[in-house]
């Protein structure tokens, strides 16, 4: 098998949303930053731009979300950052209760997403937080797959007016796109086509998604790739197109698979009958401490791992 | 230095804990840059405050670490492990080499403590603003047992913005919880810049006292001071403690020294050789 490979973005997508939101914010005066203590690590370009549009809110992620809140009922358009772990659940309530409930314009982005933390350990990976956040009426979720989805996607939700949470790596991701393309929120993107499985992956497991699809096809098996960006709204009418036209669809994410997009592939999938549903994700476990690469050779989460699991189902 | 087991530690002078301390200082830059970098800043900042506990104050028993009536201690800035491993394995709860492991893959060590991987670590540790709650927890749990331990928790300054921590202060005061003191260490930095620029905590010994607290403030690297403010607890009869300790961010490392870019740094081979040779 002639190894899967693929190149490194030079930047972050936390670091690029950075850039993105700071270019945005030259011609829209209505949108304001706030960030809990981790600005440096996202990128302090805003903060020397657009000092008076910064809002610091120290280590205090519910007040932050809380000030969210009360901005956006007064027209602004808040970008709230924190960690996806300490976005989902330590300011959990505020997000459900003063953004979500109230529709209100507010979006949530969180960076160092999955298992991206690394040595950081539990209380930095954020592997429930899809599930958390999908499961509050009114939010949309989105997870970009390389630095230019998380532009494209930054510019889709300053033009969307609703709550969203953003859910950003903290190390530069594989570079999945290399010619334009168009990005809509809640529509799937066909990276490959393919009958026999439906790989369908969402942020840094899209590409592992490509390579397993990729050792796939080396042994005679045609694996469709899907982009899920958007986990809420889901597009339901790739999932169910995937279940009528492929044996199996398996989903791929660096998240608990309780909940998160396998659980929303899986429901839909199961009231179509047709095909099963195979999740690639950490298995109710706490993830431990470790170097990326290596988190994700544990957990069962590379382009090998899934081929091979693909395989075998199949057959 | 061979490591001190519990039994030969009961009262070490305080230049015998300088002493500790500067090796604990020297290990815990070793521990960093084997692990490729990382939390030097608050790392250092808390070393005199580790070695006054480890090596003087609490009473524990390295050879059983789940002894009942311990005193417990909680890394509430759980990015301060670092220098919370080195101690420990100074005090005899696991063997030195297992620092070489730190950050590794599966290591019991990584940049935040887990208690169920790290004998003698009470409480896993690393989202800020969760320490003190449990420290509540575990003083209340005292007085239902008639345990005579005591409950030490060490908090940062920036995680003082955290609102739980102050509910925690409350119900500190609320239970009168004079078995339980809080350590903070008032190194004056968050990750982004001073605590003050962003998010102010000044007056920040008033907040304290008005919440029911009885407060000490003294210099963290001053061994004397933060021995004799340890060793004073309980401040006042049924209430909590806190002790303020002014301390450096980097503190040992004098191009780190009071730095926003201590907070996480990666070190070069030649610096760290330099920074071991001055301490
Ligand atoms: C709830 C939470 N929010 C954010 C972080 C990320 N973080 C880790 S350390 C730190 C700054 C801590 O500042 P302080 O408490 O003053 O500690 P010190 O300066 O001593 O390192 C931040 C924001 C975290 N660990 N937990």
């Amino acid at each position: 098998m002639a190894e899967f490979t693929y190149e490194v973005a030079k930047i972050s997508n936390k670091n690029k949303f950075s850039e993105v939101i700071t270019e945005i914010a030259r011609a829209d005066e209505e949108i304001v930053v706030l960030c809990a203590d981790i600005m440096q690590s996202v990128g302090p370009g805003f903060i020397k731009e657009f000092p008076d549009r910064y809002i610091s809110t120290g280590i205090a992620e519910q007040d932050m979300i809380g000030i969210a809140a009360g901005l956006a009922t007064c027209r602004k358009k808040p970008f709230a950052i924190t960690m996806a772990g300490f976005a989902s659940m330590r300011a959990c309530e505020q997000v459900r209760t003063d953004v979500a409930y109230p529709r209100l314009n507010v979006k949530i982005v969180g960076t160092h997403s999955g298992i991206s933390a690394g040595a950081m350990g539990t209380t930095h990976h954020a592997i429930e937080d899809i599930a958390i956040m999908r499961s509050i009426p009114n939010m949309t979720v989105i997870v970009p797959a390389d630095y230019t989805e998380t532009e494209k996607a930054t510019r889709a939700l300053v033009d969307y007016d609703g709550p969203a949470f953003m859910r950003l790596a903290r190390n530069p991701d594989p570079v999945i796109y290399r010619e334009d393309y168009e990005f809509t929120i809640g529509k799937a993107v066909t990276l490959r086509e393919g009958d026999d499985v439906a790989l369908i992956a969402a942020g840094r497991m899209v590409i592992e998604a490509m390579g397993a699809a990729q050792y796939l096809a080396e042994k005679g098996i045609s694996a469709r790739v899907l982009n899920m960006h958007t986990i809420k709204p889901l597009d339901c009418e790739a999932v169910r197109k995937a279940a009528w036209e492929t044996r199996l669809i398996a989903t791929v994410e660096e998240h608990t698979i309780i909940g998160g997009l396998g659980g929303a592939v899986a429901e839909v999938a199961a009231e179509e009958g047709k095909a099963p549903v195979k999740r690639f994700g950490l298995k109710d476990a706490f993830s431990t401490i470790g170097d990326e690469k290596d988190l994700r050779r544990k957990y069962g989460l590379t382009a090998q791992d899934i081929a091979r699991n693909v395989e075998r189902m199949l057959n | 230095m061979a490591e001190v087991g519990r039994s030969k530690v009961e009262k070490l002078g305080v230049e015998e804990l300088k002493e500790i301390a500067r090796e604990v200082r020297r290990r815990t830059v070793q521990t960093l840059h084997g692990a490729g970098g990382g939390h030097y800043g608050g790392s250092l900042s808390v070393v005199e405050a580790l070695t006054a506990l480890y090596f003087r104050v609490l009473r524990y028993d390295s050879s059983n670490p789940s002894w009942e009536e311990r005193d417990r201690f909680v890394l509430s800035k759980g990015h301060a492990c670092a220098s919370f491993s080195v101690a420990l394995s100074m005090a005899g709860f696991f063997p030195g080499e297992w620092l070489e492991s730190f950050n590794k893959f599966e290591s019991p060590l990584g940049v935040h403590p887990d208690m169920h991987k790290i004998p003698g670590c009470d409480m896993s540790t690393g989202s800020l603003g969760h320490g003190l709650p449990v420290g509540v927890g575990m003083a209340i749990a005292g007085k239902f047992d008639g345990k005579g331990y005591r409950v030490f928790v060490m908090v940062g300054d920036g995680e003082c913005q955290e609102g739980s921590i102050w509910e925690a202060a409350m119900a500190a005061a609320h239970h009168r919880l004079d078995n339980l003191v809080c350590m903070v260490d008032r190194n004056m930095l968050n990750l982004d810049g001073p605590t003050e620029e962003v998010m102010k905590l000044e007056p920040f010994t008033k907040k304290w006292e008005s919440f029911g607290w009885c407060l000490r403030c003294v210099d963290g690297h001053d061994m004397g001071q933060v021995v004799e403010a340890l060793e004073s607890v309980p401040f006042c009869e049924g209430k909590p403690s806190v002790i303020i300790l002014n301390t450096i961010k980097g503190k040992g490392i004098p191009f780190l020294e009071g730095k926003v870019s201590s907070h996480y740094s990666k070190l070069t081979d030649e610096q760290v050789s330099q920074v071991l040779a001055t301490l």
